[in-house]
């Protein structure tokens, strides 16, 4: 059974008709269009599909997007504003943290989550933080590396604020 | 810029596709929606080795939603593989199912969830046959065959290799060890599942967009399965979510959505589940390896003799080379004057396994470093001693005929036992140390281990004389440079290669050039992202295509200019003679008037891997010394010329070249 589903994704009212049982994962790339979430495994395990509800990360695969209506759904695309990336997204690309790039949007916003409630975070606790997102290819320094220059930067343009 | 004089090569420069992944630009297979596309999905089998005896479809064809239905009755009767000695794979099962998750039937609909609903009402009787499940039950029930094919009852491949005789190097050994391992096999595990989009088209031509390692090789397997020419064939290679060496061989999926796609007319998509990659993971073989070596009491090794028996799944894959490789690059390490080497690779009822990161040495590496250290324990030796002993020696040749030129592997150790503390914690965690009390089960150890392993594959999939990587570079009118490469970017920046090689010659930025890779019907022939060769092959056509695209912009601007060719450089977007290059701005930008300046290069594979080592080193190192020689110097050829022209009519010269319209 299709229903109308309506969400707000990146600031913007979004609808969709989709069954009721559809994952969140599959109406953000299937139906609203935005497949910079991707999917890795779709059972919870590997943190490739994060988005964020309400400032929070979420695993989209595990989620039926009844549960999050009238929340706040931040994915990948919403990161850059007014043309300007995201610091943590110009630090892992100047850094190499993105290689093959498949499990970047999920840790981009696992990262985006934690520099909110910590803005200056230990190596320890990024790696706490980031312990759910599951990378191949980089063997994660760069990815630790990346999370503290973009700390440190946004920290540095709060304080000239 | 470095010692070497080089604008882009070595600088720490962002890759070229790290903007569009940072936020989620990217296409990945599975990113692609094409208008009216279908989904597929596969029906994988249940049994792990059964007899098809028959298989019935009509239900799920009457299922609202469905397109089409197809089983190996509807392809042609080919079998495939990706080594031409191994061709006994089948898009679709038709009389026998090998493993559990071997493809049987495919249906394709409107959505994912009908195509897997109408994949569970099709019915198949099987006919359930023992399955084998190790290597020893392979050996043990030659009766029961998996394959009509191979060295022997359930034996794929047999090899074996002696260089010299090993048991009088044995006698010469003040301690002979015998030991045997087992390593269990283990999975790539991209990131991303495999997918993969066709579309066939009304003019009887296909276009497949998968995320593979090889699109070359998918070409050729798709017009052998497919039963059409391979001129009516085309592979893009989307930009791959981690390979690792699971995406090299051709799949099943990819051969089925073009069929899919030929009997809706639509465009079909195949993405593969979590669960379906491990059905066609062709990971890291187990192996079994039993191993004797000799050793002198100062730790030299007089012999080694190496047997090792490959779990190698229900199909051939890469499995023929995987087998080679646990052997031949074992003496490449430590010197190992005699060497004796037999491997065997079995036949087993599950998932088959293939290529993945070092390709089928790591299992005996662990093998004889155990040994290694069991044997240094016995001689009452350092470990790490031992192995600084026995470094391979740079410019030597192996037992077996590889040809070692330099080799680091001593000063690494070195620097390994100094920055590690190496001794301390072997005096405080080594075998011989006293730990803490019996009573916790918690013990800490310490280690070495060293390996080696060869860059670029010498020779091709299949026996052919032609180059192994093709570039064409491309100057258009408005000062854009296009490079076309059949390379494929799967995360280790094979496209970024591509265009600072490219910058790096012709004098323009990385950001000047658009690089389309991995597009069979556009870009030439590149064999495929494995074996550490792209950065290798690709980047020596690299060279050579801007060598040449550089050479007759050279030849454009000096007559232009009425300069000789010789005294021009390119630098910082611009062709210009370099003893004024600080005065003058003779743009490339429209390097000709009347149309595209194009080169074409290759590389070709050189008579034995030595040469090509050597080869590199001397070609990467010559835009670096061709342009300082032009710079640096005054006095060489370029210099009479350059000495002719009056300095007010350089610049008229100058003024007129920016000045066309």
């Amino acid at each position: 059974m299709r229903v109308r589903i309506a969400l707000t994704v990146n600031d913007e009212a979004r609808e969709a008709l989709a069954p009721v049982h559809k994952t969140l994962l599959e109406v953000l790339r299937e139906d609203l269009g935005l497949t910079g979430t991707k999917h890795g495994c779709e059972l919870g395990e590997c943190g490739t599909c994060t988005v964020l509800v309400d400032g929070e990360p979420v695993l989209s695969c595990l989620v039926l997007p009844v549960e999050v209506e009238g929340r706040r759904i931040t994915t990948v695309e919403g990161m850059a504003q007014g043309g300007r990336l995201h610091p943590l997204q110009q630090a892992f690309a100047e850094l190499g943290a993105a290689q093959c790039g498949y499990c970047t949007p999920g840790i981009l916003l696992t990262a985006t989550a934690l520099l909110a409630e910590r803005p200056s975070p230990t190596r320890q606790e990024v790696k706490e933080a980031l312990a759910g997102n599951l990378c191949r290819c980089t063997g994660y320094t760069k990815i630790l590396d990346a999370v503290e220059l973009a700390a440190l930067r946004m920290g540095n343009r709060e304080s000239r604020a | 810029m470095s010692k070497n004089n080089f604008a882009v090569i070595g600088q720490p420069l962002p890759k070229i596709d790290a903007w569009a992944k940072v936020v989620g630009e990217t296409k990945y297979a599975d990113d692609l929606f094409l208008p009216r596309m279908a989904y597929g999905k596969l029906l994988r089998s249940a049994h792990a080795h059964a007899r098809i005896r028959s298989i019935d479809t009509t239900r799920a064809l009457a299922l609202p939603g469905v397109y089409a239905v197809v089983t190996g009755a509807d392809l042609p009767r080919v079998k495939f593989g990706i080594l031409p000695v191994s061709q006994d794979e089948e898009a679709l099962c038709n009389d026998k199912v090998r493993m559990v998750g071997d493809p049987i039937a495919a249906v394709a609909a409107v959505d994912e969830e009908t195509a897997e609903r109408a994949c569970r009402l099709i019915d198949v009787d099987y006919e359930p046959l023992p399955a084998l499940m190790s290597i020893f039950d392979s050996l043990a029930h030659p009766e029961v065959r998996i394959h009509d094919y191979g060295d022997g009852p359930n034996v794929h491949k047999n090899v074996a290799l002696q260089f010299g005789d090993v048991e009088s190097a044995f006698e010469r050994a003040d301690l002979v060890r015998e030991d045997v391992f087992f390593f269990e096999g283990n999975n790539h595990l991209p990131m991303e599942q495999h997918a993969a989009v066709a579309q066939w088209g009304s003019d009887g031509k296909v276009t497949l967009w998968s995320s593979t390692q090889t699109p070359h090789y998918v070409h050729r397997l798709l017009a052998k399965t497919l039963d059409i020419p391979a001129a009516h064939v085309r592979v893009v290679a989307t930009p791959v979510g981690g390979g690792f060496g699971g995406k090299t061989d051709p799949f099943a999926h990819e051969i089925v959505a073009c069929q899919l796609s030929k009997l809706t007319g639509r465009p079909v998509k195949i993405a593969l589940t979590r669960e379906e990659v491990f059905y066609t993971h062709r990971g890291r073989h187990p192996v079994l390896m039993w191993i004797k070596t000799g050793f002198t009491k100062q730790g030299d090794i007089t012999g080694c003799h190496l047997r090792t028996w490959l779990d190698g799944g229900a199909y051939g894959s890469y499995g023929v080379a995987s087998t080679f490789y646990t052997g031949v690059i074992n003496p490449v390490t430590y010197k190992i004057p005699v060497y004796k080497f037999e491997g065997a690779r079995i036949f087993t009822n599950k998932p088959p396994c293939g290529p993945k990161r070092g390709h089928g040495t790591p299992q005996p590496r662990f093998a004889l470093e155990c040994q290694i250290d069991k044997a240094a324990e016995q001689l009452g030796l350092d470990p790490a001693a031992l192995r600084r002993r026995i470094v391979a020696e740079p410019f030597t040749k192996t037992a077996n005929h590889l040809t070692v030129t330099t080799i680091g592997l001593g000063e690494c150790i070195d620097k390994v036992v100094e920055a590690s503390g190496w001794r301390d914690k072997r005096a405080r965690f080594g075998v011989t140390a006293k730990q803490p009390g019996p009573a916790s089960p918690r013990k800490r150890g310490v280690g070495i281990a060293c390996s080696a392993y060869l860059t670029g594959a010498g020779t091709a999939i299949y026996w052919n004389d032609m180059p192994h990587s093709g570039v064409i570079t491309r100057a258009d009118r408005s000062g854009g440079v296009a490079v076309l490469c059949g390379a494929t970017d799967i995360g280790q920046g094979s496209d970024s290669v591509l265009a600072y090689v490219t910058a790096e010659i012709l004098g323009i930025d990385p950001k000047d050039i658009h690089v389309h890779p991995a597009d069979t019907s556009l870009t030439p022939v590149d064999l495929g992202s494995y074996s550490s060769r792209v950065t290798l092959m690709c980047g020596m056509a690299a060279i050579q295509a801007a060598e040449r695209l550089r050479a007759a912009i050279f030849t454009a601007v000096a007559k232009k200019l009425e300069v000789r060719p010789a005294s021009l450089v390119a630098r910082d977007r611009s062709a210009r003679p370099c003893t004024v290059c600080w005065r003058s701005r003779a743009r490339t930008r429209r390097p000709s008037a009347r149309g595209n300046s194009r080169a074409a290069a290759s590389d070709r594979p050189p008579a034995t891997p030595t040469r090509r080592v050597s080869s590199i080193s001397a070609s990467t190192s010559k835009p670096g010394r061709s342009i300082s020689r032009r710079c640096g110097s005054p006095t060489t050829s370029a210099a009479p010329s350059t000495r002719s022209w009056s300095r007010g009519r350089w610049k008229a010269r100058s003024t007129w070249a920016s000045a066309r319209p």
